[in-house]
Protein backbone atom coordinates (compact mmCIF):
# COMPACT_ATOMS: atom_id res chain seq x y z
CA UNK A 1 0.00 0.00 0.00
CA UNK A 2 1.41 3.65 -0.57
CA UNK A 3 2.56 4.82 2.43
CA UNK A 4 1.13 8.69 0.88
CA UNK A 5 -2.24 7.46 1.65
CA UNK A 6 -3.08 8.52 5.17
CA UNK A 7 -5.60 6.37 7.19
CA UNK A 8 -8.11 9.12 7.36
CA UNK A 9 -8.18 9.03 3.93
CA UNK A 10 -8.49 5.38 3.70
CA UNK A 11 -11.46 5.74 5.89
CA UNK A 12 -12.72 8.53 3.86
CA UNK A 13 -12.16 6.15 0.71
CA UNK A 14 -14.46 2.84 2.65
CA UNK A 15 -17.05 5.48 4.36
CA UNK A 16 -18.12 6.98 0.72
CA UNK A 17 -18.56 3.68 -1.34
CA UNK A 18 -22.30 3.56 -0.84
CA UNK A 19 -25.29 5.38 1.33
CA UNK A 20 -24.38 8.53 0.96
CA UNK A 21 -26.98 10.81 2.55
CA UNK A 22 -29.58 12.79 0.37
CA UNK A 23 -30.22 15.04 3.39
CA UNK A 24 -29.27 18.68 3.18
CA UNK A 25 -25.85 18.58 4.91
CA UNK A 26 -24.17 15.18 3.97
CA UNK A 27 -21.09 15.89 4.14
CA UNK A 28 -21.68 16.73 7.25
CA UNK A 29 -23.08 13.70 8.44
CA UNK A 30 -20.62 11.81 7.03
CA UNK A 31 -17.77 13.65 8.01
CA UNK A 32 -19.08 13.21 11.80
CA UNK A 33 -19.01 9.27 11.62
CA UNK A 34 -15.17 9.65 10.53
CA UNK A 35 -14.33 11.90 13.74
CA UNK A 36 -13.40 14.84 11.42
CA UNK A 37 -15.29 18.17 10.60
CA UNK A 38 -17.01 18.80 7.12
CA UNK A 39 -14.59 21.09 5.93
CA UNK A 40 -11.66 18.74 6.54
CA UNK A 41 -13.27 16.41 4.86
CA UNK A 42 -14.00 18.24 1.61
CA UNK A 43 -10.90 19.75 1.52
CA UNK A 44 -9.39 15.76 1.47
CA UNK A 45 -11.74 14.83 -1.36
CA UNK A 46 -10.71 17.89 -3.08
CA UNK A 47 -7.25 16.79 -3.28
CA UNK A 48 -7.81 13.17 -3.35
CA UNK A 49 -9.46 13.89 -6.71
CA UNK A 50 -6.85 16.47 -7.71
CA UNK A 51 -4.00 13.84 -7.30
CA UNK A 52 -6.13 11.28 -8.52
CA UNK A 53 -5.85 8.49 -5.83
CA UNK A 54 -9.75 8.93 -6.80
CA UNK A 55 -11.22 9.92 -10.30
CA UNK A 56 -14.25 10.76 -9.44
CA UNK A 57 -16.78 11.04 -6.33
CA UNK A 58 -20.75 11.32 -7.23
CA UNK A 59 -23.49 9.50 -8.71
CA UNK A 60 -22.63 6.41 -10.38
CA UNK A 61 -25.18 6.11 -13.28
CA UNK A 62 -26.35 2.48 -15.23
CA UNK A 63 -26.87 3.78 -18.13
CA UNK A 64 -28.88 0.79 -19.56
CA UNK A 65 -31.15 1.69 -16.90
CA UNK A 66 -32.21 4.47 -19.13
CA UNK A 67 -33.06 2.79 -22.16
CA UNK A 68 -28.49 3.19 -23.21
CA UNK A 69 -25.71 0.83 -23.36
CA UNK A 70 -22.66 -0.71 -22.28
CA UNK A 71 -19.88 -2.73 -24.15
CA UNK A 72 -16.42 -3.54 -23.97
CA UNK A 73 -14.50 -3.44 -27.12
CA UNK A 74 -10.94 -4.19 -28.13
CA UNK A 75 -8.38 -3.07 -30.26
CA UNK A 76 -5.06 -4.66 -31.68
CA UNK A 77 -3.02 -1.57 -32.23
CA UNK A 78 0.65 -1.64 -33.18
CA UNK A 79 3.10 -0.50 -30.53
CA UNK A 80 4.18 2.05 -32.72
CA UNK A 81 0.79 4.05 -33.29
CA UNK A 82 -0.08 3.23 -29.24
CA UNK A 83 -0.48 6.95 -28.01
CA UNK A 84 -2.12 8.36 -31.46
CA UNK A 85 -4.60 5.73 -31.18
CA UNK A 86 -5.18 6.28 -27.41
CA UNK A 87 -5.49 9.73 -28.51
CA UNK A 88 -8.15 9.21 -30.96
CA UNK A 89 -10.28 6.94 -29.26
CA UNK A 90 -10.03 8.78 -25.87
CA UNK A 91 -11.46 11.76 -27.91
CA UNK A 92 -15.09 10.32 -28.14
CA UNK A 93 -17.00 11.26 -25.00
CA UNK A 94 -18.73 7.69 -25.66
CA UNK A 95 -15.96 5.81 -24.25
CA UNK A 96 -16.17 5.42 -20.24
CA UNK A 97 -13.04 4.38 -19.62
CA UNK A 98 -9.84 3.20 -21.36
CA UNK A 99 -6.96 0.45 -20.44
CA UNK A 100 -3.83 -0.79 -21.66
CA UNK A 101 -3.72 -4.19 -21.36
CA UNK A 102 -0.85 -6.93 -21.97
CA UNK A 103 -2.08 -9.15 -24.67
CA UNK A 104 -2.45 -9.20 -28.28
CA UNK A 105 -5.51 -7.11 -27.85
CA UNK A 106 -4.01 -4.02 -25.88
CA UNK A 107 -6.63 -1.60 -25.93
CA UNK A 108 -9.55 -2.67 -24.03
CA UNK A 109 -12.24 0.13 -23.68
CA UNK A 110 -16.13 0.31 -22.32
CA UNK A 111 -18.72 2.54 -24.28
CA UNK A 112 -22.00 3.74 -22.52
CA UNK A 113 -23.76 5.58 -24.97
CA UNK A 114 -27.76 6.97 -24.45
CA UNK A 115 -29.35 4.65 -26.94
CA UNK A 116 -28.49 1.07 -28.14
CA UNK A 117 -27.94 2.51 -31.52
CA UNK A 118 -25.23 4.48 -30.72
CA UNK A 119 -22.90 1.95 -29.36
CA UNK A 120 -22.99 1.41 -33.43
CA UNK A 121 -21.83 4.19 -34.39
CA UNK A 122 -19.35 4.65 -31.77
CA UNK A 123 -17.80 1.91 -33.29
CA UNK A 124 -17.91 2.86 -36.57
CA UNK A 125 -16.45 6.00 -35.86
CA UNK A 126 -13.37 4.21 -33.90
CA UNK A 127 -12.62 2.61 -36.54
CA UNK A 128 -13.02 4.83 -38.84
CA UNK A 129 -10.65 7.12 -36.65
CA UNK A 130 -8.11 4.38 -36.44
CA UNK A 131 -8.06 1.90 -39.42
CA UNK A 132 -8.27 -0.78 -36.89
CA UNK A 133 -10.76 -3.37 -36.37
CA UNK A 134 -12.52 -3.26 -33.03
CA UNK A 135 -13.98 -6.52 -31.32
CA UNK A 136 -16.90 -5.75 -29.62
CA UNK A 137 -17.39 -8.18 -26.45
CA UNK A 138 -21.14 -7.03 -25.42
CA UNK A 139 -22.10 -8.73 -22.12
CA UNK A 140 -24.92 -11.32 -22.88
CA UNK A 141 -25.12 -12.40 -19.26
CA UNK A 142 -23.94 -10.35 -16.05
CA UNK A 143 -23.21 -12.59 -13.07
CA UNK A 144 -21.82 -10.19 -10.94
CA UNK A 145 -20.52 -6.74 -10.33
CA UNK A 146 -19.09 -4.92 -7.16
CA UNK A 147 -16.84 -2.00 -8.16
CA UNK A 148 -16.53 -1.18 -4.22
CA UNK A 149 -12.56 -2.40 -3.20
CA UNK A 150 -11.15 -1.62 0.29
CA UNK A 151 -9.19 0.84 0.47
CA UNK B 1 -37.05 5.42 -26.06
CA UNK B 2 -37.54 4.73 -22.41
CA UNK B 3 -40.67 3.05 -22.80
CA UNK B 4 -39.83 -0.07 -21.40
CA UNK B 5 -37.45 1.48 -18.82
CA UNK B 6 -37.30 4.07 -15.95
CA UNK B 7 -38.81 7.29 -17.90
CA UNK B 8 -36.60 10.20 -17.64
CA UNK B 9 -37.98 13.77 -17.80
CA UNK B 10 -35.96 16.88 -19.27
CA UNK B 11 -34.96 17.72 -15.70
CA UNK B 12 -33.67 14.22 -14.81
CA UNK B 13 -31.48 14.18 -17.76
CA UNK B 14 -30.30 17.84 -16.73
CA UNK B 15 -29.37 16.33 -13.30
CA UNK B 16 -27.37 13.71 -14.89
CA UNK B 17 -25.57 16.09 -16.96
CA UNK B 18 -24.80 18.38 -13.99
CA UNK B 19 -23.40 15.47 -11.85
CA UNK B 20 -21.88 13.14 -14.12
CA UNK B 21 -18.70 14.57 -13.30
CA UNK B 22 -19.17 14.56 -10.06
CA UNK B 23 -21.05 15.96 -7.18
CA UNK B 24 -20.51 19.92 -6.15
CA UNK B 25 -17.52 19.75 -2.81
CA UNK B 26 -19.84 21.69 -1.09
CA UNK B 27 -21.71 21.72 2.06
CA UNK B 28 -24.92 21.85 0.30
CA UNK B 29 -23.97 20.39 -3.14
CA UNK B 30 -27.96 19.58 -3.47
CA UNK B 31 -28.69 23.02 -2.56
CA UNK B 32 -25.78 24.29 -5.03
CA UNK B 33 -27.64 21.62 -7.47
CA UNK B 34 -30.61 23.48 -6.89
CA UNK B 35 -29.78 27.27 -8.02
CA UNK B 36 -27.60 25.73 -10.57
CA UNK B 37 -30.71 24.11 -12.34
CA UNK B 38 -33.20 26.50 -11.22
CA UNK B 39 -35.33 23.79 -9.27
CA UNK B 40 -35.61 23.31 -5.29
CA UNK B 41 -32.74 21.46 -3.07
CA UNK B 42 -36.08 19.12 -1.86
CA UNK B 43 -36.87 18.21 -6.13
CA UNK B 44 -33.09 17.58 -6.41
CA UNK B 45 -33.16 15.11 -3.20
CA UNK B 46 -36.07 13.32 -4.40
CA UNK B 47 -35.11 13.15 -8.02
CA UNK B 48 -31.54 10.98 -7.29
CA UNK B 49 -33.80 9.22 -4.49
CA UNK B 50 -35.95 8.13 -7.17
CA UNK B 51 -33.22 7.13 -10.07
CA UNK B 52 -31.75 5.22 -7.02
CA UNK B 53 -34.59 3.19 -6.22
CA UNK B 54 -34.91 2.47 -9.74
CA UNK B 55 -31.21 1.33 -10.76
CA UNK B 56 -30.19 4.36 -12.50
CA UNK B 57 -27.96 5.11 -10.07
CA UNK B 58 -25.92 2.61 -8.61
CA UNK B 59 -24.73 4.24 -5.63
CA UNK B 60 -23.26 7.89 -5.00
CA UNK B 61 -19.95 7.14 -4.07
CA UNK B 62 -16.37 7.43 -4.42
CA UNK B 63 -14.57 6.00 -7.20
CA UNK B 64 -10.73 5.44 -6.57
CA UNK B 65 -7.58 4.81 -8.79
CA UNK B 66 -6.80 1.34 -8.22
CA UNK B 67 -3.46 2.21 -8.55
CA UNK B 68 -3.43 4.44 -5.79
CA UNK B 69 -4.86 1.82 -2.94
CA UNK B 70 -2.52 -0.24 -3.69
CA UNK B 71 -4.07 -2.56 -5.55
CA UNK B 72 -1.21 -2.70 -8.49
CA UNK B 73 -2.34 -6.32 -10.41
CA UNK B 74 -5.24 -5.83 -12.19
CA UNK B 75 -6.12 -9.03 -13.87
CA UNK B 76 -9.00 -9.64 -16.34
CA UNK B 77 -9.61 -13.64 -16.13
CA UNK B 78 -10.94 -14.89 -19.34
CA UNK B 79 -12.02 -18.26 -19.59
CA UNK B 80 -13.68 -20.75 -22.32
CA UNK B 81 -16.22 -22.69 -20.67
CA UNK B 82 -18.84 -24.94 -21.89
CA UNK B 83 -21.54 -23.30 -22.89
CA UNK B 84 -23.90 -26.03 -21.16
CA UNK B 85 -22.49 -25.50 -17.83
CA UNK B 86 -21.46 -21.59 -18.25
CA UNK B 87 -24.42 -19.76 -16.13
CA UNK B 88 -24.18 -22.26 -13.14
CA UNK B 89 -20.42 -21.93 -13.09
CA UNK B 90 -20.31 -18.35 -14.43
CA UNK B 91 -22.85 -17.72 -10.83
CA UNK B 92 -20.33 -19.09 -8.62
CA UNK B 93 -17.24 -17.49 -10.04
CA UNK B 94 -19.36 -14.27 -9.55
CA UNK B 95 -19.88 -15.23 -5.73
CA UNK B 96 -16.37 -15.07 -5.48
CA UNK B 97 -15.62 -12.51 -2.48
CA UNK B 98 -12.65 -11.44 -4.77
CA UNK B 99 -14.30 -11.08 -7.86
CA UNK B 100 -15.37 -7.35 -8.67
CA UNK B 101 -17.03 -8.29 -12.11
CA UNK B 102 -17.73 -11.72 -13.72
CA UNK B 103 -19.95 -11.40 -16.99
CA UNK B 104 -20.48 -14.40 -20.36
CA UNK B 105 -19.77 -12.64 -23.43
CA UNK B 106 -19.48 -13.96 -26.33
CA UNK B 107 -16.58 -15.44 -28.08
CA UNK B 108 -14.84 -13.91 -31.18
CA UNK B 109 -12.98 -16.66 -33.01
CA UNK B 110 -10.48 -17.84 -34.05
CA UNK B 111 -8.93 -14.88 -32.18
CA UNK B 112 -10.87 -14.50 -28.80
CA UNK B 113 -11.95 -18.21 -27.49
CA UNK B 114 -13.03 -16.83 -24.01
CA UNK B 115 -16.45 -16.71 -23.36
CA UNK B 116 -16.20 -15.71 -19.47
CA UNK B 117 -14.63 -12.67 -18.21
CA UNK B 118 -13.81 -12.28 -14.21
CA UNK B 119 -12.02 -8.89 -12.70
CA UNK B 120 -9.70 -9.91 -9.81
CA UNK B 121 -7.17 -7.25 -8.04
CA UNK B 122 -4.45 -7.68 -6.32
CA UNK B 123 -1.35 -5.53 -4.17
CA UNK B 124 0.76 -8.36 -6.70
CA UNK B 125 0.72 -11.05 -9.89
CA UNK B 126 1.72 -13.74 -7.26
CA UNK B 127 -2.20 -12.42 -5.25
CA UNK B 128 -4.10 -12.23 -8.42
CA UNK B 129 -2.85 -15.90 -10.16
CA UNK B 130 -3.30 -17.21 -6.32
CA UNK B 131 -6.73 -15.93 -6.37
CA UNK B 132 -6.87 -17.51 -10.32
CA UNK B 133 -5.72 -20.85 -9.86
CA UNK B 134 -8.66 -21.41 -7.04
CA UNK B 135 -11.44 -20.09 -10.21
CA UNK B 136 -9.46 -22.07 -12.21
CA UNK B 137 -10.23 -24.86 -9.25
CA UNK B 138 -13.70 -24.32 -9.34
CA UNK B 139 -14.47 -24.72 -13.25
CA UNK B 140 -12.34 -27.84 -13.21
CA UNK B 141 -12.84 -29.48 -16.61
CA UNK B 142 -15.13 -27.70 -17.91
CA UNK B 143 -12.63 -24.24 -18.59
CA UNK B 144 -10.80 -25.57 -21.73
CA UNK B 145 -8.73 -22.73 -21.65
CA UNK B 146 -7.77 -19.53 -20.14
CA UNK B 147 -5.95 -16.72 -19.49
CA UNK B 148 -4.88 -13.62 -17.64
CA UNK B 149 -5.03 -10.01 -19.08
CA UNK B 150 -3.33 -7.49 -16.35
CA UNK B 151 -3.71 -3.82 -17.08
CA UNK B 152 -0.50 -1.73 -17.26
CA UNK B 153 -1.84 1.59 -17.95
CA UNK B 154 -5.01 3.72 -17.15
CA UNK B 155 -5.65 5.60 -20.89
CA UNK B 156 -8.87 7.47 -19.41
CA UNK B 157 -11.42 6.58 -16.82
CA UNK B 158 -13.99 9.08 -17.02
CA UNK B 159 -16.94 7.53 -16.42
CA UNK B 160 -20.37 7.99 -18.15
CA UNK B 161 -20.85 11.54 -20.35
CA UNK B 162 -23.91 12.69 -22.09
CA UNK B 163 -24.07 15.52 -24.35
CA UNK B 164 -24.81 18.92 -22.34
Amino acid sequence: MPETLEAIDRNIINALQGDFPLSDEPYRVVAETLGIGADELLTRLASMLATGVLTRFGPMFQVERMGGAFVLAALKVPEVDFERIAGQVNSLPEVAHNYRREHAFNMWFVLATETPQGIAAALEKIEGLTGLPVHAFPKEREYFVEMKLRA
Amino acid sequence: MLSEHESLDDMDRRLIVATQAGLPLLLKPYHALAEQLGISAADVQSRLTRMLAAGLIRRIGAVPNHYALGYTANGMSVWDVTDTHIDELGTQVGALAFVTHCYRRPRCLPDWPYNLFAMVHGSSRAEVEEKVAQIAALLGVEARAHDVLYSSRILKKSGLRLAG
